[in-house]
């Protein structure tokens, strides 16, 4: 252990820890904007600097490890100007319209700026006599150097959380900026829109872009009929951003809130991530027998999942030829969306060019996804419009609902109905827990070997899960899988993704079936859940969604009411032709840059 | 606009494929060709498998590392301090009237680039200017419409 001072106290630390942290032990609050705890150490902002005994500079507490014998002062005057001087340049170079700005009340920078308390300029306002480029062309996204730190979070996540550096620092001097590849439109380039970057942006350099003005006006306008779907992250999450604690489920108030807010239909897209196990589920066994029994060679495995549309975009960019091993299931709010304005339009005798289907996702590449030329299975966009947990806290408050005190409540019925498996989804392990679940039971007609139906070894947040279910007692049409060994993987957050896709590329991957999340923790760690967004925030709200599924009657995706219902009155059967036709997709090859 | 072709490949059997070999390519791939082409940086982020984004984002950090399209001979000219107060301005003007482009341009057959630069330590001999690698230093216009004269012939 480490012995230092700061501040007058004692504390001891483990060695390699930073200053930063050691004072975070004391409760002593040091601002910074560069620093994450999801990100290495970078050392750009300078804001964290203090005072260290016998140095002849200030020191960056974020980037300097604490050392024996060590005497530091983080609020001295010498510190005190500095901040305020570094606080003061950066702000001499940032768009500060801050009351027009879609990040008021949560910017970083603008916090700093209301603590130094600055009452008028020290230093000339650059911002008027730089070229700024504001990119608007991402679905999902909006990039507005204007109001860059270049503080490099963005840059960090992309490249060491995702394995992607779409952006990746430009220039030098006053002209640096964060860049594409030779400044092309984010549209353009290699970004998954996963909105990673956007969740650690520390101002409104990366935000969201905002639908909610178009779905108010949905809702407002009587001739609509607006249906909402809400992804199980939200649930998890949207607490955050209305004064709860991480990792308080709010499902029950949340339905009551998005029927406050008018929508004229509160479903859940549990019911098609159930939908999704039954599709995706029966494309392994078929993939599986035709591999394993036909012996056809034409046969892509493993099988990739393909819920997470960061992830589908990683893979058309980085390994197109591996594209055949995506399942060729929508994710579940694309199912939704076919479904709402055909399946449901018909049940409730609505012309379906009078639906707006909107959904609420943790996400930010959903946007993206849902934009796609592909999802048009119903004649019409099948979503119209993706907004994230964030976004719909801002209704929330907008509307003036005191959603503390509101009651709780459940979805509407048809395309309303949830199991636990169909929750899961939102944690990294969850679709191929729920995927085991219902395809273990259909082989063996006995649920899964594992106690009240946890599989715990594809639970968890390690990088790269692997895990092997060896299938006995099989029924009759199954027989052929006996004592088959299935061997399963899971990734979370695209380094690890790239990780398991370089194994498949040397041909070194054993598996028949893999998950892949496109961020960290998966959904519960999406790019549009509430900000900071961090490893003990993603254990706290993952906490919640098995709770979630624990809470549960039914927790198996072939056991929902409205899946069995729908097959039933209208799909038939899992893959069958109508399923094929509004339910399943195809992707494309993109180019990695 | 040239066809980069082998030339990367060539470049990274050559320097190597890590991280730290992109500099020597970029800069060899500049000593041929005089600037990078789009393709040129995705084909060396291929083969080095880094982002094309930190490709250009390296190659925009250098001066010399030109990422838009150069004539066959770019003419560097000092604009720090000793080469302006000796004279600086005549001899870019004398350059803009004979190559008939301004500073920051290229003509038209692709022949010349006229561009600025910080110090290339030729102080004492100053004004100075860099063609590709070859300074010219204690400059008059007369001598310097000389020098692209002799230029132009070949």
């Amino acid at each position: 252990m480490i012995n230092l001072l700061i501040n007058d106290q004692k504390v001891s630390v483990q060695a390699g820890t930073t200053v930063l942290a050691a004072a975070k032990k004391l409760k002593i609050n040091i601002p910074t904007l560069c620093n994450h705890d999801d990100l290495c150490v970078a050392g750009n902002c300078r804001v964290c600097v203090v005072e260290q005994k016998g140095a002849r500079t200030l020191i960056a507490s974020c980037a300097t490890p604490a050392s024996e014998g060590m005497e530091i002062h983080t609020n001295t005057l010498k510190v005190r100007n500095a901040r305020k001087h570094i606080v003061e340049l950066l702000l001499s170079e940032h768009r500060a319209d801050c009351t027009k700005c879609y990040k008021n009340q949560n910017c970083e920078l603008q916090t700093l700026a209301n603590e130094f308390a600055f009452g008028d300029h020290i230093f000339l306002d650059l911002v008027e006599n730089k070229k700024y480029n504001i990119d608007r062309s991402s679905p999902s996204f909006i990039k507005d150097d204007s109001k860059c730190i270049r503080c490099q979070r963005c840059v960090r996540t992309c490249s060491e959380l995702q394995y992607i550096s779409a952006i990746a620092v430009a220039n030098k001097g006053a002209h640096q900026k964060i860049s594409s590849f030779h400044d092309r439109p984010m549209s353009h380039v290699v970004c998954t829109n996963c909105g990673q970057c956007v969740n650690r942006c520390p101002t409104g350099a990366l935000v969201e872009k905002t639908y909610i003005d178009q779905v108010w006006d949905a809702i407002y306008d009587p001739d609509k009929h607006v249906v909402v779907q809400t992804a199980p992250a939200v649930r998890v999450a949207l607490g955050e951003d209305l004064g709860y604690d991480p990792g308080e489920r709010v499902t029950g108030k949340m339905v009551n809130a998005l029927r406050q807010l008018g929508f004229n239909s509160v479903l859940d897209t549990d019911f098609s991530a159930d939908l999704t196990i039954m599709e995706e589920g029966t494309e392994l066994l078929v993939r599986l027998k035709k591999a394993l029994v036909d012996g056809d060679k034409k046969i892509s495995l493993p099988m990739f999942t393909s819920c997470s549309p960061g992830w589908i975009k990683f893979i058309e960019h980085k390994y197109p030829e591996f594209l055949p091993n995506l399942s060729t299931c929508k994710s579940p709010q694309q199912m939704f969306g076919a479904l709402a304005k055909t399946f449901y339009a018909k049940k409730r005798n609505i012309d379906p060019s009078k639906i707006v289907s909107v959904s609420i996702m943790p996400c930010t590449a959903k946007k993206f996804e849902a934009d796609r030329p592909e999802m048009r299975s119903s004649g019409f966009k099948d979503v119209d419009y993706v907004l994230t947990t964030r976004e719909l806290a801002v209704m929330i408050k907008q509307a003036g609902l005191d959603f503390r005190n509101l009651e709780e409540a459940k979805c509407d019925s048809i395309m309303g109905d949830s199991t636990g498996a169909a929750v899961i989804f939102g944690a990294t392990g969850g679709v191929m827990e729920a995927a085991l679940r219902t395809a273990y039971e259909i082989v063996t007609g006995r649920e899964v070997p594992f106690g009240n139906l946890n599989i715990t070894p594809v639970r968890g947040m390690d990088g790269v899960k692997e895990a092997t279910i060896k299938i006995e007692g099989c029924v009759d049409d199954w027989k052929f899988l006996e004592g088959a060994e299935l061997k399963v993987a899971i990734a979370h957050g695209l380094v690890n993704a790239n990780k398991i896709m370089k194994k498949v590329r040397e041909g070194k991957a054993p598996y028949h079936f893999v998950e892949i999340m496109a961020c960290p923790g998966g959904c519960i760690g999406g790019g549009g859940q509430p900000i900071p967004t961090n490893m003990q925030i993603r254990e706290k709200r993952m906490k919640a969604i098995y709770a979630e599924d624990e809470h549960m009657v039914l927790r198996k995706s072939h056991e929902n009411p409205d899946v069995i219902a729908i097959y039933k009155e209208f799909l038939d059967k899992p893959n069958s032709h109508k399923s094929h036709e509004l339910l399943h997709t195809h992707y494309v090859e993109r180019d990695n840059y | 606009m040239y066809q980069v072709g082998n030339l990367v490949k060539e470049l990274s059997d050559k320097h190597g494929r890590l991280r730290e070999s992109l500099m020597p390519i970029l800069q060899e791939i500049v000593q041929k060709h005089n600037y990078l082409t789009d393709e040129a940086m995705v084909e060396v982020a291929r083969e080095l498998d880094i982002s094309a984004a930190e490709v250009y984002g390296t190659a925009s950090f250098y001066t010399f590392l030109d990422t838009q399209v150069k004539g066959k001979y770019v003419i560097r000219v000092c604009k720090t301090i000793t080469c302006s107060m000796k004279g600086k301005s005549d001899i870019i003007q004398t350059l803009e009237e004979m190559l008939k482009i301004k500073v920051g341009e290229t003509t038209a057959d692709k022949q010349f680039s006229l561009i600025e630069t910080n110090c290339i330590g030729w102080c004492h001999k100053a004004p100075a200017i860099l063609i590709n690698e070859m300074p010219y230093t204690e400059l008059t216009p007369e001598k310097v419409s000389e020098i692209i004269k002799d230029y132009m012939q070949k």
